[in-house]
């Protein structure tokens, strides 16, 4: 018998139950179950980081995580990188770069450079670039978007 | 994908169960190389057993006497992110933050890495080189075996049907040693090795005590060139005595041509990989000393 | 000549798409949801080349959760005429038979069946079970192999056009082309120097980051609704609506966001296909494709297969240049050798020229544009030649190509002659860029230029603006915004109302909510939109100024506007003032413009590359890369930026690592972002930009299009940095590490010419 899965997890610091197929991956799960669109699907085989959440403190693609194995674990995506109507520092600075164009690559640019903020604020040019190596952008060359990292970690210097 | 179910035992005894009671299982840990293959249907299971509950899996434990005992499912993060078993494996922890991007490493699991029995996979050749033992579990009991053992073919190891991967252990590192493993690929980060070389070394008065060499990319299974590493016990530590050890290596190494690379070019490699990475060895040796 | 004074025109303004774009909020075309939707999927074939001798959907009909299937077979079958693709006009039977194979597939990847289904995973499950019957024939790979005469003939009704002119002669060649421009035999006469050389370049992808992807909704009252990403909502829209034989009023374009293109997201693959899984099925359809998909099934760039010959005089001068280029057009015909041929000598001022170019259908995807397409190919093998002269005669890369560079009043083989560019502008700008002046050290380094020309293109663009009360305007357009351009066409009627970017809010509408727009491409976005932008607010300026006169009681003659105020003799009132005055004079005031300007102005572009090759892996490390691009003028100048270094970057993934490995079967072996090595932030140093501004004549605020030229110089300007720092040169694409030990392997030193590898 085939039966979906009953997932209680918490996604932007709020409670979210939904009901899964097992072969669903958290991407779908966050797509198309629970409506958050943010994150995007550009390979489904963790190669081009576009899909990447922030899952218990740590960055993953979430088109390899299970949706049912977000059971009792903590998800944070794009759409809980702002506070309410605040947009977040690197948003800012995304935006004052002109770090994105087309702008599908951006969200798990976003989510992926804030964990590195988070965990270490000062991160150098080198720093940036190995830690993003997991998210392409065809778009812009990185040029802007390694400096608008950068922005926001001679800020937290400063 | 096909409809599967899932499962997320907590006990080890529990996912025995379920793996003697489900023939066509597979075991989730990070799930990088899993989900890419079974949605490209290679390798369809009706149950996915989700390993990463289970405590002797996830044990993380490194002790000076004893050495390191790694769960199949620790992910790398873990690994470059523990200080005391980066600073007592610096190879250990160079091999973890390579596999992937900052994402993968944040899933995939050396257990893992070992299990999928890539040639390419990258932590294979240094689990060798460190001496590395699997602790495998089944339905009968218990059984250990060299990580040079493990892998029988692309994507073939030696678990029996019922068996999974609970840890690995990697002897603590003697006075005077030093291990490394470096890669070729033609990008700085995402992607498979071209060809790789693992090595560690044991040095005492200038001279190679011990070496053990192995190589990625270059045969069915990543590959133990034991003739190399023995060739180097009692030599001098210098310039020759690597290039010799590196020119073994080369010889051994039985490449395919593919779009990663021609055979010529694969083999090429295996001298330049293995002379750099017994280089960064002994440097690390020296360090220690 | 001075330049003109702009407020808001060079500024940085925020996108206005900004905040959408950075929390996620903006809908590209995959995150369509609609009640009741269904999710489909597309079979496609393994082989590269086969006969198609049975479908058995049966099976895949009857599965649990599939609501239809379709085949070719449900394609209207109107008969063949020429459609309008965008950039370029083709048979509809190709266009269909992209869609759907009919009879015989003809690349691996090609489509076959449709299936609709409550889930994804549910349709792809069926979609496995239809059967397919198929005869195996060999394959042609590559335009070499293709042109042999005993290479099999992908389509059999295919006859040769010769000089333009249809011939009887059958096989894989469409198209045989000629320019020629005085007497190249002559020409080599004169020369002290020859250098000629072949080159190969692989196919590459343009890798978008977002897969291609449809919704559409066959609605009751029989029009068909559709939701995509794509560079033109119009040419989906019209092809759309020929594919499936309905008038084009009868398909309504809603064009989402988008997630790249680089002339990849302008031929039209799924949208018919979703329309007609809708009309079977009553409820709206989503296709979303894999990377796989995209990779084996949309528009790569063709490889192509090109000699080179040019001759010089001691002094640098060159005096003839001939060009062979044989490019693939994948499945269907029309590989972009007529860029190629158009670009390949456009830099240089040149008396004696012959191009000869072939366009050649193989057994791979039918190829799209991708940035400049062809463009870089010509000028891989163009610029290396030229590197090689400079080289052979001691003369400095840049002043060797001072010497030769095109400049107003030069006249191309293929016959137009250049109004005002900035090709010496360029060169110059390279020369003093810090960049250049700073020596380059170390061993096995090397230092590589290069310069590259693109056309642009004009196209039809449609825009209205209309007055709010609060002093703001409202900007409707239908050019899909894959890199800025809502800012940049806003700025520009911005910058004739005299207000803020701010105050103008731009909205990219659908098919039935704007005048025909061309497409998102040919570097004519913001020239030509822009454009349209700007008649539009000149149209609202004319109208505020009569309501202006109006409220003066004085003539609309007799008011001037300047800076955002409104002056007739003492009195003025502001921009806002007016605009709050509306409903007291007349009524709402709307604007438009519907343009299709002639005056388009080509763009230059110059790369330096630095580079260190490991000369025991042959692996090359971009150490500095400057990008030089004539913008004409920069209307957002970061964003000018961004296309020279995007721009950049793809020719750098192209020169290095990016190609399709294909088995000899056709069988794309790296269809994944994984083994499709596309560069990562971790393989590239920051991207130096230099905007040259050299005003194009034709457009009123002097803009040239800045997408494309960008991409034409960096393969070459890396290939010749490659053969600086490794003393070989290698004369095909990619110049991967295998390829470069390769080089530095063979006997007889390191200047004798390589053999091309075999992809």
């Amino acid at each position: 018998m085939q039966r979906k899965v009953h997932v209680r997890t918490t996604i932007n610091n709020q409670a979210v139950e939904f009901l899964c197929e097992p072969r669903q991956s958290l991407l779908e799960c966050l797509r198309d179950i629970v409506g958050l669109t943010g994150t995007k699907e550009g390979c489904n085989d963790g190669n081009c980081g576009s899909c990447t959440v922030v899952l218990d403190d740590r960055i993953v693609t979430s088109c390899l995580v299970l949706g049912v194995e977000a059971e009792g674990r903590k998800i944070t995506t794009i759409e809980g990188i702002a506070a309410g109507n605040q947009l977040h520092r690197l948003q800012q600075a995304f935006l004052t770069n002109a770090a994105l164009q087309c702008g599908i690559c951006t969200p798990g640019f976003i989510v992926a450079a804030k964990a590195l903020l988070d965990s270490e604020p000062n991160p150098d040019e080198e720093r940036i670039r190995l830690w993003l190596a997991g998210n392409l952008c065809r778009c812009t060359g990185y040029d802007k978007i390694v400096r608008a990292v950068s922005e926001c970690a001679r800020e937290a210097k400063a | 994908m096909k409809w599967f179910d899932y499962a997320a035992p907590k006990t080890l005894s529990e996912a025995l169960a379920l793996l003697a009671a489900h023939p066509g299982a597979r075991m989730l840990a990070g799930g990088t190389d899993l989900l890419v293959q079974m949605r490209a249907g290679r390798k369809p299971a009706d149950l996915i057993i989700d390993i990463k509950n289970i405590a002797e899996l996830n044990e993380l434990r490194y002790e000076r006497a004893s050495g390191l005992t790694l769960g199949a499912a620790v992910a790398c993060y873990r690994i470059y992110g523990d200080a005391a078993v980066s600073r007592a494996y610096p190879s250990l922890h160079q091999v973890a933050s390579l596999i992937g991007g900052t994402q993968i490493q944040g899933r995939a699991s050396i257990g893992g890495n070992l299990c999928n029995a890539a040639p390419s996979a990258d932590s294979i050749p240094l689990l060798i080189a460190l001496g590395a033992t699997c602790r495998i579990a089944g339905a009968g009991g218990e059984r250990v075996a060299r990580v040079e053992e493990f892998c029988t073919a692309p994507g073939k190891n030696i678990l029996a049907a019922g068996e999974l991967l609970v840890s690995m252990h990697v002897p603590a590192p003697r006075p005077g040693s030093g291990a490394s493993y470096l890669r070729f690929i033609p990008r700085n980060e995402m992607d498979i090795a071209v060809a790789g070389a693992g090595v560690a070394v044991e040095l005492e008065n200038g001279k190679f005590r011990s070496a053990r060499i192995a190589l990625s990319s270059v045969a069915p299974t990543p590959l133990f060139v034991r003739e190399a590493g023995d060739w180097l016990t009692g030599k001098p530590v210098n310039g020759e005595s690597i290039a010799g050890a590196a020119e073994i290596a080369k010889a051994a190494a039985k490449p395919i041509t593919d779009m990663r690379g021609t055979k010529e070019y694969r083999r090429h490699l295996c001298s330049v990989l293995t002379r750099r990475a017994l280089e960064t060895a002994v440097r690390r040796a020296q360090e220690v000393q | 000549m001075s330049m003109p004074t702009y407020k808001v025109i060079g500024t940085r303004p925020v996108r206005h798409d900004g905040a959408d774009k950075v929390t996620g909020r903006a809908i590209y075309g995959a995150d369509v949801q609609l009640a009741g939707m269904l999710h489909g999927y597309v079979l496609r074939s393994p082989h590269a080349h086969a006969r198609i001798l049975r479908i058995d959907t049966g099976k895949a009909q009857a599965f649990p959760g599939v609501m239809a299937v379709v085949t070719a077979d449900d394609f209207p079958r109107t008969p063949d005429r020429i459609v309008d693709l965008g950039e370029g006009e083709t048979p509809l039977s190709c266009v269909r038979g992209n869609m759907l194979a009919r009879g015989k597939v003809l690349y691996r990847g090609h489509a076959i069946a449709a299936v609709a289904a409550v889930n994804m995973h549910v349709a792809e499950e069926a979609a496995s079970l239809i059967e397919v019957d198929y005869e195996p024939l060999a394959c042609a790979l590559t335009a070499p192999d293709a042109m042999r005469a005993d290479a099999p003939v992908i389509h059999g009704s295919l006859r040769m056009k010769e000089l333009g002119a249809p011939t009887d002669t059958p096989g894989n060649v469409a198209e045989h082309f000629r320019h020629v421009k005085g007497d190249i035999e002559k020409g080599f006469a004169e020369a002290d120097l020859i250098v000629e050389r072949e080159f190969d370049t692989a196919t590459v992808h343009q890798g978008y980051i977002e897969p291609q992807n449809a919704t559409a909704l066959w609605n009751n009252d029989g029009r068909v609704l559709i939701w995509c990403s794509t560079q033109g909502a119009f040419v989906v829209r019209d092809v759309t609506a020929c594919v499936l034989d309905l008038p084009v009023s009868q398909v309504k374009v809603t064009p989402t966001e988008i997630g790249g293109g680089f002339g990849g997201k302008i031929p039209v693959y799924l949208e018919p296909v979703a329309a007609m899984l809708s009309k079977k099925t009553g409820r709206p359809v989503k296709i979303v494709m894999s990377r796989k998909d995209v990779f084996e099934a949309t528009g790569p760039t063709p490889g192509s297969h090109m000699k080179v010959k040019i001759g010089a005089r001691k002094d640098g001068r060159i005096t003839a240049a001939q060009a062979y280029l044989a490019f693939e057009a994948g499945a269907y015909p029309g590989a972009m050798v007529g860029p190629a041929g158009m670009t390949v000598f456009a830099a240089y001022d040149l008396e004696h020229v012959t191009i000869d170019g072939y366009d050649v259908v193989v057994n791979k995807p039918s190829t799209a544009a991708y940035r400049a397409p062809g463009a870089p190919n010509a000028a891989f093998a163009t610029e290396s030649v030229v590197d090689e002269l400079a080289q052979k005669l001691g003369i400095d890369p840049i002043e060797f190509r001072l010497k030769n560079a095109a400049k107003e009043g030069t006249r191309r083989a293929d016959g137009p002659k250049f109004r005002k560019i900035g090709c010496v502008e360029v060169l110059e700008a390279m020369k003093n860029s810090p960049h250049y002046k700073t020596p380059l050290q170390g061993p096995n380094r090397g230092r590589g230029v290069a310069l590259g020309f693109w056309f642009n293109v004009g196209l039809p663009s449609s825009c209205t603006i209309s007055v709010n009360s609060d002093g703001t305007v409202n900007l409707v357009e239908g050019s899909t915004d894959i890199g800025g351009t809502r800012t940049s066409i806003a700025m520009q009627a911005a910058e004739v109302l005299g207000i803020a970017a701010e105050a103008v809010q731009p909205t990219v509408v659908d098919t039935d909510s704007v005048g025909f727009t061309a497409v998102t491409g040919g570097s004519r976005t913001t020239f030509a939109t822009g454009w349209a932008a700007y008649e539009a607010a000149q149209d609202v300026m004319r109208q505020l100024k009569e309501r202006a006169a109006k409220l003066w009681e004085t003539e609309a003659a007799g008011v001037e506007a300047a800076g955002g105020v409104f002056r007739s003799g003492d009195r003025s009132m502001s921009f806002a003032e007016l605009a709050a005055r509306l409903g007291e004079t007349g009524g709402p005031v709307v604007g438009r413009g519907a343009v299709n300007p002639r005056g388009v102005g080509g763009s230059f572009a110059g790369s330096i590359a630095d580079v260190e090759v490991d000369p025991e892996t042959g692996k090359t490390t971009i150490l500095r890369f400057t990008c030089v691009q004539d913008a004409g003028k920069a209307i957002h100048p970061s964003y000018v930026e961004g296309q020279m270094q995007g721009g950049s970057v793809q020719g750098i993934g192209w020169a290095l690592n990016e190609e399709y490995w294909m088995s000899e079967q056709g069988a794309m072996m790296n269809s994944s972002l994984l083994d499709y090595r596309m560069p990562t932030s971790l393989d590239l140093p920051m991207i130096e930009t230099c905007i040259v501004e050299v005003p194009n004549p034709g457009h009123p605020f002097g803009v040239r299009g800045v997408g494309e030229a960008n991409i034409v110089p960096p393969a070459a300007a890396v290939a010749n940095a490659v053969c600086h720092a490794a003393g070989v040169r290698l004369f095909r694409l990619p110049m991967n590490p295998p390829a470069i030990m390769e080089a530095l392997w063979k006997p007889g030193g390191k200047s004798s010419q390589l053999v091309p590898r075999n992809p």
